[in-house]
């Protein structure tokens, strides 16, 4: 690692005074310090969000799960208000890394692989940060992209609970990421469905299955169905074609769980 | 450099750490506590694990400034008070739970965090929460065994493939 400096702050206020210039907010540091190892990032200074007691917690606020920003994954999978968010954050990397990385990490990083993005898209959610509220359709904008500016901070993200939820992952068997995983959940307006893994996009939703299991929540309305590949993504872990064809199946997996 | 204060297996510890310096790193060569072992310093193999505030992480993917004001609990805190092993290192021991030992401390440390949760735990559960645990020598089988020997539960019905 490069030599730099950590502050830790203990009010968002202090930790938004603390960044700019080459600064870095580190989370959880489950992804960053791994990057930070192999040189691939070069701050003069982290600003870590782990000691900032409003980021922390989870808590019902009207219809919406408020999950603070620094909250490990441990704690939502303890959690079991939404269950399919907390399955979804029991089966992240492992019992360790669950204890330091945390959802707003997670989805400000926006891997193209991970987890949270997809629950977060496929629920409709609400990214809170220190300046705006920013709906997650407007969020993710692609491969490590968000729209976050600098020195911008997640503070919390609000879930809207839906009626029933599931996610199903298909693990790439050496990173243990999502080869492809599907959020599905269901509103009394409709449906949503998330596919994280699959695309050169990163997270994204899948309209036409959408639309589909909007009037019909059961795995065979997507029997028509198919989804293009054109933009999957090609690696030796799966050529586009499968990785399209695995977005029907686990989409259909998650609706026959959902619940 | 910053001055960091914790407590470690019960003891209280300070000492100086660039921002950069690994828990890890603080361990094992600032408070020369070995037994914490670095394997692939890419948080993946488990071997480094320690108890935070008495959650499992991996103490290469954390920084020992992130720990100022933490208890830390490592493997050198782990046997009986008169030397002996505990009955998580006694179980690893009677049923050949290790070979070359390099894994051994972060799956001892590993197998306190999940009995501290879950006491009685069945043989999938302890193999999923050893994900992040990675032994080159055993195939898991023993320890699987011995983790559950630990656990208190009977034993004999579980092969050692």
């Amino acid at each position: 690692m490069y030599a730099f400096d950590i502050e830790r702050p203990e009010t968002i206020a202090e930790a938004v005074a603390a960044l700019g210039g080459e600064a870095q907010a580190l989370g959880g540091g489950q992804t960053l310090i791994p990057t930070l190892k192999a040189r691939l990032a070069s701050p003069d200074k982290l600003v870590s969000l782990s000691s900032i007691s409003e980021m922390q917690g989870i808590r019902l606020e009207g219809r919406d799960l408020w999950i603070g920003g620094a909250t490990v994954h441990a704690d939502v999978a303890n959690d079991g208000t939404y269950a399919a968010l907390s399955d979804l954050a029991a089966h992240i990397g492992d019992p360790a890394v669950r204890n330091r990385g945390t959802i707003g990490g997670s989805i400000a990083n926006n891997d193209p692989a991970a987890c949270y993005p997809a629950a977060a898209l496929g629920s409709g959610a609400t990214i809170v940060t220190n300046t705006r509220e920013i709906a997650a359709d407007d969020f993710f904008q692609g491969m490590f992209d968000t729209a976050l500016n600098e020195e911008e901070i997640i503070t919390a993200v609000k879930f809207p609970i839906p009626e029933v939820a599931n996610y199903q992952k298909f693990v790439q068997p050496a990173s243990r990421f999502a080869l492809v995983g599907v959020f599905v959940a269901k509103y009394a307006d409709g449906v949503r469905v998330a596919v994280t893994g699959a695309s050169n996009e990163g997270v994204h939703r899948w309209s036409a299955a959408e639309d589909a299991l909007s009037s019909n929540f059961s795995a065979g309305a997507l029997d028509g169905l198919s989804v293009p590949s054109g933009n999957m993504i090609a690696d030796l872990h799966g050529s586009p074609d499968y990785r399209a064809h695995l977005v029907k199946v686990m989409t259909g997996r998650a609706v026959a769980q959902a619940s | 450099m910053t001055n960091v204060t914790m407590t470690i297996n019960g003891k209280a510890v300070s000492g100086e750490v660039e921002g950069n310096t690994l828990l890890s790193s603080f361990l094992r060569d600032d408070q020369r506590l070995t037994g914490t072992h670095i394997g692939c310093d890419t948080s993946q193999c488990g071997a480094c694990l320690v108890h935070v505030n008495g959650r499992a992480v991996k103490s290469c993917t954390m920084f020992a400034a992130e720990a100022d004001g933490a208890e830390v609990a490592t493997i050198e805190g782990q046997a009986n008070a008169d030397g002996s092993l505990n009955v998580i290192q006694q179980a690893f021991q009677d049923h050949h739970g290790l070979q070359c030992g390099f894994c051994t401390p972060g799956m001892v440390m590993t197998t306190a965090a999940l009995l501290k949760d879950n006491p009685k735990p069945t043989e999938a559960e302890v193999r999923a929460y050893l994900e992040g645990n990675i032994c080159r020598c055993t195939g898991y089988h023993n320890i699987v065994k011995a983790i559950m020997a630990a656990s208190g539960q009977d034993v004999s019905a579980i092969a050692a493939e």
